[in-house]
C-alpha cells in the first residue's frame, strides 16, 4: 500500500514538474565572431546564446506570475558535432522549439533532416531573403531581418533625405555579393540611382600593421575616384574593410551600409523606447553590449514567452498556431509591437539607422504608406512574395 | 465690451436706421441677447478657477510654467536631466518631478519657481505617486524592478519593493490604503498595500502597461497597454479585468494606435486616454465603456491632465514638442501652446 501511494505521488512530482513548461532548444555555431561594433571590441564567443539567456530570464519572469517555467538547453554545430548529431541531440530531448543562429547551408540542412518537422524552428542568425522567398522553408519563422529589409530601410532614409546618387563599394564574399544585390532591388524600388559600382579586390590588410594609414591614404582616394555621388554605399559583411572608407574617400561623402551608417535590426546606440533596459541587462549578463544576432536570438525566446503567456499554454502545436496568428504581438523595444507576416514567417519590425554613437534615425520614413503595416514596406510584401508558390 | 444689464429693461440703445418704437426694443433685444452671449463666451474664455499648469520637458532639463488664463508659457524653470515624472505635493506648494539621468526627485518651490531641493529615488526615476497623506512617494525604477517607498520628510528610500520586470505606471487609491504598479515588461499589475507593502494580486494584462489610475470610488483600476493599444478596468477585490476598451482611428494603423497616459474625472464618469503615435486623446464614457470623441492634438500624446475644474483637458504632445488646450464642454481643440522638447508630463495646480 505504502509503496503504491509513494510511486503515485512520484508520478505525480514528474507530471506536475514538466506541466506548463516549455523547453527550447538554441543552436549555434562555434568559433569567434569579430565584433559588428569594430576592431577595437573584443571578438565574440558566445553570439546568439548570450541573447536566449537574458531572454529566457525575461520569460521567467513573467513565468513566476502565471506559472510557467521556461528552460533554455544550449547545443553547438562544429566539426566534431555536425547539425545532423545535434538535431537528433534535440529530438531525444523531446524538445520542439529550435532557436537558430546557423547560415543558409546548415539552417536548411537542420529544417530538412527527417524528424525536423517535429521542429518549430526561429531563425536568428541567417539574412538570405532565399529563406523567405522561393527557398523558404514551410513553418519556419524568422526573427533576424532580412537583407532586403535592411536595405529597403537604409534606401529609404537615404532617399527622404534626398542622397540619390550612390556610389556602391561590394566585397568580394558572396554575402557581400548578395547585400549588393539587395542594395540594387532597393535602388529601384524607392528611386535612387547607384551611379557607380565597384568590387573591393584589395586583400584584407591587418588593421594593426605600424603604418597601416599611410598605404590606405593613398589607395582609397584613388579606389574612390568615380563619377559624382551622394552617399558611399558599402556592402562588406564581415566587417573587413567598410571601416576603411570613412574620412578617406575621394569626395567628402557619407558612408552608409555594413559600415557607417548601419541599417540593422539592432544596435547597441537604440536608448530608446526604454531600450536602455534591454542594453543594460544584456550588458550585465553578457559582459558585452548587445548583437544584431544576439537581439535576434533574444527576440525568438521572448516571442515564444509571450506566446506561451497570452495562449496560456505551452503545447507546440498551439503556440506554433498562435505565433502566426492575428493576435500575436511582442514588445522589441523598437516603438511598436513586432508580429510575424503571414506569407513567408518574417518578423516584421523597424529597422534601425545607427550612427557608430548615436541612433540616427528609424525606418520605415515617415511618408511611406501601406494599407496594412507601414513596416511591411520593408522586404518582401504578401503579393510580391516567391514563398509557397 | 461693456457687460451691463440688458439696456432693453429702461433706456433704448440707439439705432442707426430711423423706425417706430417696435423695431427700436426688439434691436434691443437682439443687442442684449448679444451681450449675454458675450459675456458667457468670454466667462468660458477666462474660467472661475485660474490654473497653473507645469509641463515636464524631458529633452530641455526644464520645466515649463502655463497660466491657464493666458494659455501661455509665463516662466521656464531649470530642474535635473531627463525631468518625465511630475506631480504635485499633497499641500500643492511644490511640485515634484523625476529627473531619471540624476537619479533622484527635484523639488520645485512654486512660488519661488525654482528647484529648493530634492529626494532620493533609487536610479532612474520615471513616474511616481504621491501618497494623499503626503509623507510618501512611491518610485518605480525600471533597471532594478523595484519601486522604492521614499520617506519625503526624512528624504530617505524607506523600503524597496520587489516587483515585475521594468515598472512604470504607479498610482495610490483614493482611500491612500492601495498602490498600483504596472510592469512593462511582464505585462502585470500589482496591487500593493501600503501600509504592509505586501503585494496583494498580480494581474496579467495586455502588452507593456503604462499608466495606471484608480477610479475615484476605489474600486476599479484603469490600465493603458502601450503595445496592444488597449485601455483594461480591473475589478480591485475580483481582482481581475472585467472590461477592456479598444480603439480604431481611419487611417491609423493598429501598430500606431498605443494607450499611454490616462485619466478620469472626479465624478468617475469620463475617462481620457492619451494615444501616442495616433496623435489623438480618446474620450471614453465610463458607464457604456465606449469611445464618445477622439481630439486630433499634436504629435506623440504622451501624457494628459484635467484643469483643477475639469472644464479643460491638457495634453503633453512628445515629438511636436506643445501640449494642446481641449475645452471640454465645446469638445473641442482650442489652443496648442509652444513649450520646451519632448515634453512627457503635467501637472496643474489651482
Amino acid at each position: 500500500m505504502k509503496f503504491i501511494l509513494l510511486a503515485a505521488l512520484m508520478l505525480v512530482g514528474v507530471a506536475a514538474a514538466h506541466a506548463d513548461e516549455l523547453t527550447i532548444a538554441f543552436v549555434g555555431r562555434a568559433g569567434l565572431v569579430s565584433s559588428p561594433y569594430g576592431a577595437l571590441e573584443a571578438p565574440i564567443t558566445d553570439q546568439g546564446i548570450a541573447g536566449a539567456r537574458v531572454g529566457i530570464a525575461d520569460d521567467n519572469q513573467t513565468g513566476e506570475l502565471t506559472g510557467q517555467t521556461f528552460v533554455l538547453k544550449h547545443f553547438v554545430v562544429s566539426e566534431q558535432n555536425g547539425i545532423a548529431a545535434v538535431a537528433a541531440a534535440i529530438a531525444a530531448d523531446h524538445i520542439r522549439f529550435v532557436v537558430a543562429d546557423l547560415d543558409e547551408g546548415a539552417l536548411r540542412a537542420l529544417a530538412t533532416l527527417p524528424g525536423a518537422e517535429k521542429f518549430l524552428i526561429l531563425n536568428a542568425g541567417a539574412p538570405d531573403d532565399r529563406l523567405r522567398e522561393e527557398a523558404c522553408l514551410p513553418g519556419m519563422l524568422h526573427t533576424l531581418p532580412s537583407r532586403a529589409m535592411l536595405t529597403d530601410a537604409l534606401a529609404q532614409y537615404l532617399v527622404w533625405k534626398q542622397w540619390r546618387r550612390w556610389f556602391v563599394v561590394a566585397g568580394p564574399t558572396p554575402a557581400d555579393k548578395l547585400y549588393a544585390a539587395a542594395l540594387r532591388r532597393s535602388a529601384k524600388k524607392f528611386g535612387a540611382a547607384i551611379t557607380t559600382e565597384k568590387d573591393w579586390t584589395f586583400r584584407t590588410a591587418n588593421a594593426r600593421a605600424d603604418t597601416g594609414h599611410v598605404t590606405l591614404q593613398t589607395e582609397i582616394p584613388a579606389f574612390t575616384r568615380v563619377a559624382d555621388h551622394d552617399v558611399l554605399v558599402v556592402a562588406d559583411e564581415a566587417g573587413e574593410f567598410g571601416d576603411y572608407l570613412e574620412g578617406r574617400s575621394a569626395l567628402p561623402r557619407p558612408v552608409a551600409g555594413t559600415s557607417g551608417l548601419v541599417a540593422t535590426g539592432w544596435s547597441r546606440v537604440n536608448t530608446q523606447w526604454g531600450a536602455t533596459q534591454l542594453q543594460q541587462r544584456f550588458q550585465k549578463s553578457a559582459g558585452r553590449p548587445m548583437t544584431p544576432v544576439d537581439y535576434a536570438a533574444w527576440l525568438a525566446v521572448r516571442a515564444l514567452g509571450e506566446a506561451a503567456t497570452r495562449a496560456a499554454t505551452t503545447d507546440p502545436d498551439a503556440l506554433a498556431a498562435w505565433l502566426r496568428g492575428p493576435e500575436f504581438l511582442v514588445a522589441g523595444f523598437k516603438g511598436q509591437g513586432q508580429s510575424f507576416r503571414a506569407w513567408d514567417g518574417q518578423m516584421r519590425q523597424p529597422v534601425l539607422i545607427a550612427g557608430p554613437r548615436l541612433l540616427v534615425s528609424v525606418s520605415p520614413q515617415p511618408g511611406y504608406l501601406h494599407r496594412t503595416s507601414e513596416l511591411d514596406t520593408l522586404g518582401t510584401d504578401r503579393d510580391e512574395s516567391k514563398c509557397g508558390k | 465690451m461693456r457687460l451691463s444689464a440688458a439696456p432693453s429693461s429702461r433706456t433704448p440703445t440707439p439705432d442707426p436706421s430711423p423706425q417706430g418704437g417696435g423695431e427700436l426694443t426688439a434691436c434691443a433685444a437682439i443687442a442684449a441677447r448679444f451681450l449675454a452671449v458675450s459675456f458667457f463666451a468670454i466667462a468660458a474664455i477666462n474660467p472661475t478657477i485660474a490654473d497653473t499648469i507645469y509641463v515636464s520637458n524631458e529633452q530641455d532639463n526644464t520645466i515649463s510654467v502655463i497660466d491657464s488664463a493666458s494659455l501661455s508659457v509665463t516662466a521656464t524653470i531649470e530642474v535635473g536631466r531627463r525631468p518625465r515624472g511630475i506631480a504635485l505635493s499633497a499641500d500643492r506648494r511644490l511640485v515634484y518631478v523625476a529627473v531619471g539621468d540624476d537619479d533622484r526627485i527635484d523639488i520645485v518651490d512654486r512660488a519661488a519657481r525654482k528647484v529648493i531641493g530634492s529626494l532620493p529615488s533609487g536610479e532612474d526615476p520615471e513616474a511616481f505617486a504621491v501618497h494623499p497623506d503626503g509623507r510618501r512617494l512611491f518610485v518605480s525604477n525600471e533597471n532594478e524592478n523595484r519601486v522604492s517607498v521614499v520617506d519625503i520628510a526624512a528624504g530617505n528610500i524607506a523600503i524597496e519593493i520587489r516587483v515585475g520586470s521594468e515598472p512604470e505606471g504607479v498610482a495610490v487609491s483614493p482611500d491612500g490604503n492601495l498602490v498600483v504598479n504596472t510592469s512593462e515588461s511582464s505585462s502585470m499589475v500589482h496591487v500593493i498595500d501600503a501600509a504592509s507593502y505586501r503585494m496583494l494580486a498580480s494581474v496579467l494584462v495586455d502588452a507593456r502597461p503604462r499608466s495606471a489610475q484608480f477610479t475615484p470610488d476605489g474600486k476599479s483600476i484603469w490600465v493603458s497597454s502601450e503595445l496592444r493599444g488597449t485601455v483594461s478596468v480591473i475589478d480591485v477585490a475580483a481582482r481581475k479585468i472585467t472590461a477592456k476598451v479598444s480603439f480604431a482611428v481611419p487611417g491609423i494603423a493598429r501598430e500606431n494606435i498605443q494607450a499611454v497616459g490616462l485619466v478620469l474625472t472626479r465624478d468617475g464618469t469620463r475617462a481620457f486616454v492619451a494615444l501616442g503615435p495616433a496623435n489623438r486623446v480618446a474620450e471614453i464614457d465610463t458607464r457604456t465603456l465606449k469611445v464618445t470623441r477622439y481630439y486630433l492634438v499634436g504629435q506623440r500624446v504622451w501624457q494628459v491632465a484635467l484643469s483643477s475644474d475639469e472644464k479643460r483637458l491638457y495634453t503633453a504632445n512628445g515629438n511636436s514638442g506643445d501640449v494642446s488646450v481641449i475645452d471640454l464642454d465645446a469638445r473641442e481643440v482650442v489652443k496648442s501652446i509652444r513649450v520646451g522638447r519632448s515634453p512627457w508630463g503635467l501637472a496643474v495646480a489651482p
